[in-house]
């Protein structure tokens, strides 16, 4: 597989480790929300479909990426910086 | 494009007829080999030759060797069936010794002097093999054989059954010796990537080459030029093989474009990602100096071009599978190609024109046709070709075919004697590659084959025979024009297409599929799966293809019936009553022909399996006879014998008492460092620790213990602020990785805002641990400045100098439990560093110690590693549950608070030792009560880390038990039920030696 890195192009997945729904981006807070903690750590989507993921560009320059992957044809739709997802969401520091 | 390759030996040049030599007597003029050369080589011991540009089928036939080897089952006698990589029958063994290489298809073996080559899968000999008893014995050999026969008792499977199967299945052998060549991989980028040399893929590349895009040429042929070499057709007005040869030539001359003969695309991956396997020296007795065995290549290709060409498929009749039994196209091939006559009476069964076209060729060299069986009603005679309308019903002969029976329309039948007899069932267009990402090709009724689907991988586009177009014209305008469309898609000008002449004789095919009768019809050659077996498959109702296939294994094993699974299809379909699509396809999968796991491996087999990391005292702790133990990538000293040290025992109980005693030097360097700088990097620790880390002041350094979002440890490790804003975080050696990418998760997706960065510098800096009663002498003589214990207390870290005025960093920490300091100095330096700890600590009676002594020490004190950090333990098992804060948020704290994993009794880190010193106990022995029987209802936990305390005389271990803080003092048994031991143990504090930490501040 191919990933179109946003700031360096199309990259063999081989560079990568998967790490999965990038719903785990959604972290509640541990003082003021933790009956969330449950579904945030043990439940996932996981669609045949399309899906957005979180990849580490572990060999590389280390930026972890949104891709939006279809799970049964692995076209992938798109990848954005996932900082640039987290802070869309709401999340700073 | 970083290299063309300008190799075109690929393509052969015709030489003039020579006369026919007795040695090849089925050689007859004409072809592309060389024959001003000749080349020697070994079937079975016996001596034959060949010329360049033979094959071993093509050298073997044209000696007038027919049986190359035994069927898979039944052990039939069996002759070469096709001229390419699709071959059932004819496999071979090459070489010999350690390059002895089983299954080989004699049809793709390039001949080359002193080539030895031997048959398989019979005993004693492939002329007499007494296996064949199995051919007899068949009616007890069907479909599902082993799954009704061998049923019971299950007892006798293993050990006998199973046994006599493998002896008597199976083909070739391997050699049991280490493969000595090596094998490479390589990456490869091109715009446009074609698949197959024949009229189509040559078209394609060369329009996509004149267009300018960087194009890659590969076939698996040594000859380019696909059925452009096999036929007699003409292009542009010169032959075949003639415009071939120009084309590749004119390719190779240019520097966007790489030829690659020999060289087999296996599997098509996401996005326009090709394997491919070049043999680069199999047509050698050894590679050449330097040169790599094969090499397996990674293609990134835009477009790729689909001219794999297309399979002939056999018919199904009685006895068809004898020697001399071969596919019409490769009976031409090895006519037109390398000048071989399949027989001196030749009979031909066809269902298509193109077979009429091997009897014409045939009939040009002199070779006599003497019938041409079709069962068409239809077909339009030619002139001097002895027609019968019919079909064939049986052979003769049994180490090669002596003749054939006919039954003719009116029902005539007649025995024709010849001695090969040409099947044509249609062709196959080569669609594999594009199903290898789940997209199962079409049925197209007008050439009565399948196509590929429409859902095939975007970017790969079939040409020519492969995209059905069977003519030469066809091949060479859908080649032009497929390509032409692909480089403009990628925005290159295709210059209008010149094509040169060529015949475009139109398809005629009326299927057929088998001869109904009551002897064995052969459908799959290689497995030994006849029409009967298809229709028992029927009969106990595996219908679906998947199930025919595992029922009666056909279309397994080297071909992948490549020649079989069509017409496994059609028989099928004629039993169910269904059409061909209605009853389904069978699925292609990588790779496309057999690969050797060696250049799967490539350079990683050996100690090359793997990265191998050396620490920075690697070289010293060589010299000093170091045993070294893999850790993770790492070799670490494990221990350092010394001369008359007879056990390992002796080494490390020497080194743990002289670290206790004087100092113990120990290179740390394997541990994870990452340097955390910026305004928020004490808030960052103190949300990926459970425990807090903003409140250190700088110039300290604090035990952390890191937690997985579940509340379960991930990892621990000591953080030192060596600034402000500044943290050198350590972490253990086998984590450095997941937890330097968790940082970066944090960081980068739950706070990316704050202002902290990362960078990991477990290679940046040499790391020793000096420990024990004088390591504080030792470093006095090394660090440039006070390190009293006034100036550097117990946990105090800083940046110093060493040497005179090298910086490096001094932590004083300890893992070991006496006073204790790891010194880091830039990489380059460390093994500088450890000599001068040696040379300065001689009178200091300083010992170097290995990763043993190190779990002793660690064992001795009390201290977690890897064993109590299982990836199932809370901080709380560890006994270190006040760590985790619940005045800040952190990863974990949320669920490690959760009841089950809070509860009073819940396991805790303990101590345990023998009751009788002596006792020897087993690491992962389980706790059971005194006088309760050893079943998991009465496991209380398990024994964690053992070692042999040299202080103490008898082994000690940490484990965790239930309630165990509460059940110091107790008696319990450790029992270890693999292992059959059973020790009477005493619970005890897990800080076996100076529990109070009075030797740590010293």
């Amino acid at each position: 597989m191919l990933i179109p890195h946003p700031l360096l192009g199309p990259r063999d997945a081989q560079e990568f480790t998967y790490l999965g729904d990038a719903a785990l981006i959604d972290r509640p807070d541990g003082l003021t929300e933790p009956e969330k903690f449950h579904d945030y750590a043990y439940l996932r989507d996981n669609p045949a479909g399309v899906h957005k993921e979180l990849w580490f560009h572990e060999q590389g320059d280390r930026s972890w990426l949104v891709v939006t992957r279809n799970t049964v044809t692995h076209e992938i739709l798109g990848a954005v910086l996932a900082r640039d997802t987290a802070r869309g969401r709401g999340r700073s520091k | 494009m970083t290299e063309v390759l300008r190799d075109t030996s690929g393509v052969l040049t015709g030489q003039d007829a020579a006369p026919v030599l007795a040695s090849q007597p089925m050689r007859v003029t004409g072809g592309l080999v060389d024959r001003s050369r000749s080349v020697r080589f070994t079937f079975d011991g016996k001596s034959y030759t060949g010329h360049p540009g033979d094959t071993l089928a093509s050298a073997l036939l044209a000696s007038g060797v027919k049986l190359m080897g035994r069927s898979f089952k039944y052990h039939r006698p069996r002759g070469v069936l096709s001229a390419g990589s699709e071959e059932p029958n004819a496999l071979v063994e090459l070489r010999s010794g350690a390059r002895r290489e089983p299954n080989t298809r004699a049809t793709v073996a390039e001949l080359y002097d002193g080539l030895e080559a031997s048959s398989q899968n019979h005993w004693p000999t492939l002329a007499f093999d007494a296996m064949a008893v199995n051919d007899w014995l068949s009616p007890f050999f069907t479909a599902g054989f082993y799954y009704k026969t061998f049923m019971w008792p299950a007892a006798f499977w293993e050990k006998l059954y199973e046994p006599i199967i493998r002896r008597a299945a199976g083909l070739g052998t391997l050699s049991r010796e280490p493969d000595p060549d090596a094998y490479d991989k390589g990456f490869l980028h091109c715009d446009v990537l074609v698949i197959g040399a024949g009229p189509a893929g040559l078209m394609a590349a060369l329009t996509a080459a004149r267009a300018g895009a960087r194009v890659i040429l590969a076939d698996e042929d040594f000859a380019l030029g696909g059925r452009l070499i096999a036929e007699t057709h003409e292009v542009g007005g010169q032959s075949g093989a003639g415009w071939a040869t120009s084309a590749v030539a004119e390719l190779a001359g240019m520097p966007n474009v790489r030829v690659m003969p020999r060289t087999t695309i296996m599997g098509v991956f996401d996005h326009g990602v090709y394997s491919a396997v070049e043999r680069v020296s199999d047509h050698f007795a050894a590679p050449l100096a330097g040169k790599p065995r094969q090499v397996l290549w990674r293609v990134y290709a835009k477009r790729a071009i689909l001219a794999a060409g297309a399979l002939e498929r056999p018919i199904a009749f009685a006895d068809n599978d004898r020697p001399g039994v071969m596919m019409a196209g490769a009976v031409r091939a090895y006519l037109n190609r390398w000048g071989v006559a399949a027989g001196k009476r030749v009979a031909l069964f066809v269902n298509n024109d193109d077979g009429m076209r091997t009897a014409r060729d045939l009939m040009a060299r002199g070779v006599e046709v003497v019938a041409v069986v079709d069962p068409r009603r239809d077909i339009r005679r030619q002139a001097g070709l002895p027609h019968m309308l019919g079909v064939v019903t049986g052979t003769t002969g049994r180490l090669g075919l002596t003749g054939i029976n006919v039954r003719r329309i009116d029902g005539r039948e007649e025995h024709v004697v010849c001695d090969a007899l040409a099947v044509s069932g249609g062709w196959n267009p080569t669609v594999a590659l594009t199903a290898h990402q789940s997209a199962r090709p079409v049925w197209d009724e007008k050439i009565s084959a399948f196509l590929a689907s429409p859902n095939a991988p975007a970017g790969l586009i079939p040409v020519g025979a492969a995209a059905g177009a069977f003519s030469t014209h066809g091949a060479l305008a859908s080649g032009a024009a497929k390509a032409a469309e692909a480089v403009e898609a990628l925005g290159f000008r295709a210059p209008a297409a010149d094509l040169p002449q060529a015949e475009d004789a139109p398809v005629r095919i009326a299927p057929f599929w088998h001869v109904p009768g009551k002897g064995r019809a052969w459908v799959d050659f290689q497995n030994d799966v006849t029409v009967k077996d298809v229709k028992l498959a029927h009969q106990e109702n595996f219908r679906s293809v998947e199930h025919l296939k595992r029922y009666t294994t056909l279309g397994m094993a080297t071909d992948q019936g490549k020649t079989s699974n069509v017409l496994g299809l059609a028989v099928m379909a004629e039993l169910t009553g269904q059409s061909i699509p209605e009853t389904g396809t069978t699925m292609f999968r990588p790779p496309y022909t057999p690969v050797a796991m060696g250049v799967l491996a490539g350079r990683s087999r050996g100690e090359e399996f793997k990265p191998t990391r050396l620490t920075p005292s690697h070289k010293w702790a060589e010299e000093r006879g170091a045993v070294f133990v893999e850790v993770g990538m790492w070799l670490r000293a494990q221990w350092f014998p010394r001369p008359g040290e007879t056990t390992w025992r002796e080494s490390v109980d020497r080194e743990v008492l002289a670290t206790r005693k004087a100092v113990g030097v120990c290179d740390v360097t394997t541990l994870g460092k990452i340097d955390i700088q910026g305004t928020d990097a004490g808030l960052f620790l103190d949300r990926v620790y459970a425990n807090t880390f903003s409140t250190l002041p700088v110039g300290k350094v604090r035990y952390g213990l890191m937690l997985r979002e579940d509340g379960i440890v991930m990892d621990d490790g000591t953080t030192a602020r060596m600034g402000e804003h500044e943290y050198v975080m350590t972490t253990t050696t086998a984590n450095a990785v997941p937890v330097f990418r968790h940082l970066e998760f944090c960081r980068q997706c739950l706070w990316p805002d704050l202002d902290v960065q990362l960078i990991s510098t477990t290679e940046a800096w040499a790391q020793f641990s000096v420990a024990g009663p004088n390591a504080r002498a030792l470093l006095s003589r090394i660090v440039d400045q006070d390190i009293s214990d006034a100036a550097f207390p117990y946990m105090a870290c800083g940046n110093v100098t060493v040497c005179g005025g090298l910086r490096a960093r001094l932590f004083r920490i300890s893992f070991s439990g006496e006073m204790a300091y790891e010194i880091a100095v830039p990489t380059r330096y460390g093994d500088a560093l450890v000599r001068e700890l040696m040379a300065q600590g001689q009178d200091l009676g300083v010992t170097p110690y290995g990763t043993e002594a190190l779990g002793v020490l660690r064992v001795e004190k009390g201290h977690v590693a890897g064993n109590e950090l299982n990836g199932q333990t809370t901080a709380l098992n560890m006994g270190l549950g006040k760590m985790v804060s619940k005045k800040k948020d952190s990863i974990g704290m949320v669920l490690s608070q959760r009841e089950e994993l809070v509860r009073e009794d819940g396991l805790r880190l303990v101590g345990i030792k023998p009751v009788d010193p002596a006792a020897q106990l087993k690491a992962g022995s389980h706790f059971i009560a005194l006088g309760k029987d050893p079943v998991a209802a009465n496991d209380d936990g398990w024994i964690t880390s053992l070692v042999h305390s040299p202080h103490l005389r008898h082994q000690i271990a940490l484990g965790y038990l239930k309630n165990g803080a509460a059940r110091m003092g107790e008696r319990l048994r450790a029992v270890n039920l693999l292992a059959k031991t059973e020790v009477e143990v005493e619970i005890v504090s897990p800080h076996f030696i100076d529990p109070q930490g009075e030797r740590l501040r010293g």
